[in-house]
């Protein structure tokens, strides 16, 4: 009875759903023109963003620096989702024993491969946001792109520690660093994580202003909260 | 050699109902496995299908007939009038973290759950009745 009302339900959320998005057709510029008096927020940002943040990702220049402040509340969810992970998660310290990876014993060729493309897949993290107010990427993909590596190390060697101490201190540095950087814009200029782009042209890796910094930090923050989410998901203790 | 843009203007109406069908797809499905589905961990696989479909939605929102990605790559400085609407993309890139750190907590309150009743059935979850 229960399944039936549940498909009921279901049928008239997809109808209403569809009609309403039938309405709005697919593939129409709601941008409209770019030019100097463009009426539309997307229509500022594309024209602002080379020429006064000179950077060349606009979504890029939107998540840091246009809507700087909802990124750094966006890191901070990040960082609480993580400290309630491991506080709900608690465990005292003689429950640590009989703690281990809920893993199987990976085969010589998995553990060999993961130990040749972990750096690879690290130094692409790094790559992707270091580059990213040039490239679509930027700190959030490269720091995930950096768990990824650190996961293939988990799930492939049963005693691979990860120190917590080691993370916390990368996230604590990385999450100052971003608000120094904005009470620097409060200082120097007039608003909180104010840009101010001064050396390099549009389209160099050192470009942007604070961009790329602000960016750069992001990443480590983020690669260091997916691993301690990850480490800590992976170590269960078995059931006796 | 065909383009999604050809395509596109050649079938417009399928690949639009075949877009927002998609994403409207996954938000039913992931409702459909919330609602009924018995196993706690299926349930917060449900949330995390939402959370994709609306995604799709949002960023389908935001695409432009023969557009290019918001970024001035060198030689494509001056395809402004074309680019795609870059603020549901940075949006979208919002949502995903969130996404994520809202599946991690859920997942670890699953799992204090089953260490405390031996099962993740929430029928077999009596005292979280009311």
């Amino acid at each position: 009875m229960k399944k039936v009302f549940v498909l009921i339900l279901l049928a008239v959320v997809g109808l209403y759903l569809s009609n309403t998005f039938n309405l709005i057709s697919f593939g129409d510029n709601r941008v409209g023109e770019v030019v100097e008096e463009t009426t539309t927020v997307s229509g500022y940002y594309l024209k602002e963003t080379p020429t006064k943040s000179e950077v060349a990702n606009v979504v890029t220049a939107i998540v840091v620096n246009y809507r700087g402040f909802d990124t750094l509340g966006e890191v901070t969810v990040l960082f609480l989702a993580t400290t309630g992970l491991g506080s709900i998660l608690f465990r005292r310290k003689e429950e640590e024993e009989g703690v281990e990876r809920l893993s199987k014993p990976a085969s010589s060729l998995v553990s060999t491969g993961s130990r040749i493309l972990f750096p690879l897949v690290v130094l692409l993290g790094v790559y992707v946001f270091i580059h990213g107010h040039l490239t679509p990427g930027g700190g959030f993909q490269g720091g995930a792109i950096i768990a990824t590596g650190f996961l293939l190390m988990l799930i492939s060697y049963k005693n691979y520690k990860v120190s917590h101490s080691t993370l916390g201190w990368v996230e604590s540095f990385a999450g100052i660093s971003f608000v120094l950087i904005g009470f620097w814009g409060l200082i120097s200029s007039h608003s909180f994580l104010q840009n101010i782009p001064q050396v390099g042209e549009l389209n160099s890796l050192i470009s942007g202003g604070v961009i790329p910094i602000i960016y750069i930090a992001v990443g480590f923050k983020v690669a260091a909260e997916l691993t301690g989410v990850l480490d800590i998901l992976l170590n269960i203790k078995p059931k006796k | 050699m065909h383009s999604f843009d050809q395509v596109f203007t050649q079938y417009q109406d399928i690949v639009t109902t075949g877009v927002y069908g998609s994403a409207i797809g996954l938000i039913i499905i992931g409702l459909y496995a919330v609602l009924l589905k018995k196993n706690l961990t299926k349930i917060v696989i449900g949330l995390s299908i939402i959370d994709a479909g609306i995604h799709l939605l949002f960023v389908a929102i935001g695409y432009i007939q023969g557009g290019t990605a918001p970024i001035f790559s060198p030689g494509h400085e001056g395809e402004i009038q074309k680019m795609v609407d870059p603020v549901p993309q940075a949006l979208v890139l919002t949502a995903i973290v969130i996404g994520f750190a809202v599946t991690a907590v859920a997942l670890s309150l699953v799992i204090r759950l089953y260490k405390h009743h031996n099962t993740s059935n929430i029928d077999q979850i009596k005292s979280l009745k009311w």
